[in-house]
């Protein structure tokens, strides 16, 4: 394997694996933060042992949020140090804002929040965890911010004399329409991920509780936690789709490519005729596809391809069908190519190419990941609503292979749906690390040989590998133990011990 | 000649304010995640009982975390204000930065997974982890700044577009010359030393005392190895451009260091905790600061042997409108950060423990 698949594999790996937990984080410590709160305007019992059981397994999911977290800030130096030194101008800044702002926050008020349930008053522990669950936003505000300059790199200007793109618009980069709708369905799934997650596990819960004779205050409990994530799940999952809608009319216009590999679109269809597929061939609805993108003309694949080739660039004008050049960065960057005798097309196709498949997205990965991305999506939130009407008034199901089968499945197919998204948007990029101006390969560091990329993601994923299964059983041992009982709080005497230590 | 050849320049005001900013980011992690570090590598050794090795872990258990955040700050604050440094840096020191990764993924896994099921075989192994874990990172660093001091060789590469950048040229075995080695080592039995007051100062009974213990043997070791360190940095290695008030700069910092490492020693043994955390605190502050007396202007790579542009703080650095604007959130930021994380160690966490305090019960563990 050439060393610039290695390392797009090690990155693949370790971010689908980190956004595993970045999700249930976002969704739970809110999450966790409204149960406390209802504990506080109530005073119920039961949400206090309800913030206590999902605290617990929001903290487990947490830490490894936390640790696979700093590989990702220092690998984009590590395997890409090219696109590094390319981008630094516009894309270090939300990182060192991202540890700054959003970090700290997260990491200090955690902090507060575990080990102070007996040393702060009952207030100011419900603001820690508050401020921690800010934390988490402005961490995706700003990472997402970044990710969405790469997918459309606005609010920027190329420096020929150093060779790397230079902010120019700081205002730009935060009000890219790209972005403006990537963050609030990423926001959104979070919470799709985290009602699911709620949802089973209390479900699960209250099934089994219920056969085994728990008091009756325990199924109330759980009947909340029910309740509670699977309409978090559907509501979020209702904006999601929204969401996901409006971006994909983003991306129709920023990223054409990508739409048009997810579409499978093979011939050009002018005037309101493209029908929509849902297997590759099985075409439904002359017109759907327009409609669903809000555009007039829908490129088809040979027709990009081709416009890249004669043009070297690749957005058209979705009301006129007509090639347009692109945003600043990537005329700049494409006409300091000129200077020096070279191209894109050079960079991407090779030298005299008349055909160049490898300017457009691996099609079965991006027709296969936006489908599989919708529809198991869509299917644990469908769990979300079976769950509403089999526990609806005072019914509990009986236990079933069946049932307990679906509560280990809903949170999962929540989660596969983000990974497919990811996969599906960032494969959907290529053959560009930053879309329409530097090719992926280019971003390479050249000063890393491929036995140690190798060594790492080897590493990394036995190591990984490892994790996950402990990770998997420690939340399964204490979701089994369930509610907790005892649940004092109260300020203590140096003496005594703490009511949460590690 | 290219066009990309850029002519030497004299660094704006705003870098120099980075290399400051940058340079207060690892006076942070060090200070902090260096009790940190020093606490975990400590774990297995000076806990004879659980209880005991509990009572540690909870004196860092709600900062190790933030503490960490300095680290990824102080990247993150390279990478926006210097992207030819942290490019030309972190891709130079891959296998180096990947050890550092993985001992941070073992011990910070280790915090909150050790004691969250009470096999005493799962917690042997979680003990483990998290002095291996906490052990690589301050050698790695340590190992990795004595190369800074000394300057990582850098050379001309083209790239596919035309364009030249400055990478590391040396190997990944030329990094362990024997002055890098002490500077590891220096840098390890510093921060054990460090942890163990850190641990002197939180703590109550048998373990307090068994710190204090500790801690004078450790701190004798890092008193040694920061006289040889400082003394054959300072006289072995200049840096090309390197202004004569620097060294000078450079001098005073690490005999203050070495001062401050003898004195916290003393004020361990005269049993007073907080004056000897004063003064591994105020070694590692100083430490730090003769490093970077000697980046400036190279940032650590010894253009001396480079044929292409120099890698410097002009060329490493971005572009003043960036650099404002950073300066804007870091004149905000710094300062409520610094007030919160203060309030966590001064107000919140402020009293000491013992085993007297660890709950028994593991389904309490946080």
């Amino acid at each position: 394997m050439s060393p610039d698949t290695i390392s797009r594999w090690q990155f693949g790996i370790t971010t689908v694996y980190h956004f595993l937990f970045v999700p249930l984080t976002i969704s739970l410590s809110v999450m966790t933060a409204v149960l406390q709160t209802a504990w506080r305007k109530s005073g119920k019992d039961a949400y206090l042992r309800l913030t206590k059981f999902f605290g617990k397994l929001f903290l487990i999911n947490f830490a490894m949020g936390v640790v696979t977290g700093i590989v990702q800030e220092f690998q984009f130096g590590m395997n890409w140090s090219e696109y590094s030194r390319f981008v630094g101008d516009i894309f270090g800044a939300p990182l060192a804002l991202e540890a700054l702002i959003a970090f700290f926050l997260e990491s200090t008020f955690i902090g507060m929040w575990i080990f102070g349930w007996d040393r702060l008053s009952k207030g100011l522990h419900l603001a820690t965890i508050w401020l921690a669950a800010v934390g988490t936003f402005l961490s995706s505000v700003f990472i997402i911010a970044a990710n969405a300059w790469m997918q459309n790199p606005v609010g920027a200007v190329y420096n020929p004399e150093l060779g790397r793109a230079e902010l120019q618009s700081l205002g730009a980069v935060l009000t890219n329409p790209v972005f403006l709708t990537q963050w609030p369905h990423t926001i959104t799934a979070a919470f799709v991920s985290g009602g699911a997650f709620m949802a089973a596990v209390a479900a699960y819960l209250l099934i089994k509780k219920n056969k085994e004779g728990a008091p009756a205050e325990d199924l109330v409990a759980y009947r909340k936690g029910v309740k509670f994530g699977s309409w978090v799940l559907i509501i979020a999952g209702v904006f999601t789709v929204i969401t996901g809608d409006l971006l994909g009319k983003e991306m129709v216009q920023t990223q054409p490519t990508k739409m048009a590999a997810a579409e499978n679109i093979q011939t050009t269809f002018a005037d309101g005729k493209a029908p929509f597929q849902l297997l590759p061939g099985v075409e439904l609805f002359p017109g759907l596809l327009n409609w669903l993108y809000g555009t007039d003309v829908i490129q088809s694949v040979p027709t990009l391809e081709q416009q890249f080739l004669d043009q070297g660039y690749l957005q058209f004008d979705s009301k006129t069908g007509q090639p347009v050049p692109g945003n600043t960065l990537q005329t700049e960057f494409a006409s300091s190519l000129q200077d020096n005798n070279l191209s894109l097309v050079n960079l991407v196709c090779g030298d005299n190419a008349t055909t160049c498949p490898q300017a457009i997205p691996n099609g079965t990965i991006e027709f296969w990941g936006f489908r599989l991305m919708i529809g198991v999506g869509l299917l644990s939130v469908l769990g979300g609503i079976l769950l509403l009407i089999m526990t609806r008034g005072s019914k509990i199901p009986n236990p079933h292979p069946l049932l307990t089968a679906m509560m280990v499945v809903m949170p999962l197919l929540s989660l596969a749906a983000i990974a497919f998204g990811w996969i599906f948007t960032e494969m959907g990029r290529q053959p560009w690390i930053v879309n329409g101006t530097m090719p992926t390969l280019q971003g390479l560091s050249p000063s890393v040989g491929v036995g140690p990329v190798w060594f790492s993601v080897i590493v990394y994923t036995l190591l990984y590998g490892v994790l996950a299964v402990i990770e998997v059983r420690l939340l399964l041992k204490y979701i089994k133990l369930g509610l907790p009982e005892e649940v004092a709080v109260s300020v203590k005497d140096e003496a005594e011990p703490l009511s949460f230590a590690y | 000649m290219t066009i990309f050849d850029v002519p030497a320049m004299a660094p704006s005001a705003l870098q120099v304010l980075w290399l400051l900013l940058v340079a207060v980011l690892w006076i942070g992690f060090f200070f902090l995640e260096g009790f940190d570090f020093g606490v975990g590598m400590l774990v297995p050794f000076l806990g004879k009982k659980d209880q005991e090795r509990r009572v540690m872990l909870n004196t860092v258990g709600p900062h190790w975390d933030g503490n960490e955040v300095w680290l990824l700050t102080a990247g993150g604050a390279m990478f926006a204000a210097f992207p030819g440094w942290y490019a030309t840096l972190f891709s130079g020191l891959y296998l180096p930065l990947f050890l550092v990764l993985l001992g941070l993924i073992l011990r910070g896994v280790a915090f909150e997974y050790r004691s969250k099921n009470d096999s005493p075989a799962w917690r042997t192994r979680w003990d483990w982890a998290m002095a291996i874990g906490s052990l690589i990172p301050p050698l790695v660093f340590g190992v990795g700044f004595a190369n800074f001091l000394k300057g990582l060789p850098v050379g001309p590469h083209e790239t596919a577009f035309g364009t030249s950048v400055t990478l590391f040229t040396g190997s990944f075995l030329g990094l362990f010359t024997p002055f890098a080695l002490i500077g590891g080592l220096l840098f390890v039995s510093l921060f054990l030393t460090h942890g163990s007051f850190f641990i002197g100062l939180k703590t109550r009974g048998e373990i307090h005392d068994r710190a204090q213990k500790f801690g004078s043997t450790l701190g004798v070791i890092a008193g040694v190895l920061a006289v040889v360190f400082v003394i054959w940095g300072n006289v072995a290695y200049q840096l090309p451009g390197q202004l004569g008030w620097l060294r000078t700069v450079a001098w005073i910092t690490g005999i203050v260091a070495v001062v401050c490492i003898a004195f916290a020693w003393f004020m361990n043994s005269m049993d007073r905790d907080g004056w000897a955390f004063v003064g591994t605190t105020l070694a590692t502050v100083m430490l730090v600061v003769m490093f970077f007396a000697h980046f400036y202007p190279g940032i650590g790579f010894d253009n001396s042997v480079n044929t292409g542009t120099p890698l410097d703080l002009t060329t490493a650095s971005s572009s003043p409108h960036t650099l404002t604007i950073m300066t804007i959130a870091a004149c905000i930021m710094v300062p409520i950060v610094l007030i919160y994380s203060a309030w966590s160690y001064f107000g919140v966490f402020r009293r000491r423990l013992s085993t007297a305090n660890i709950p028994a019960d593991v389904t309490t563990a946080a």
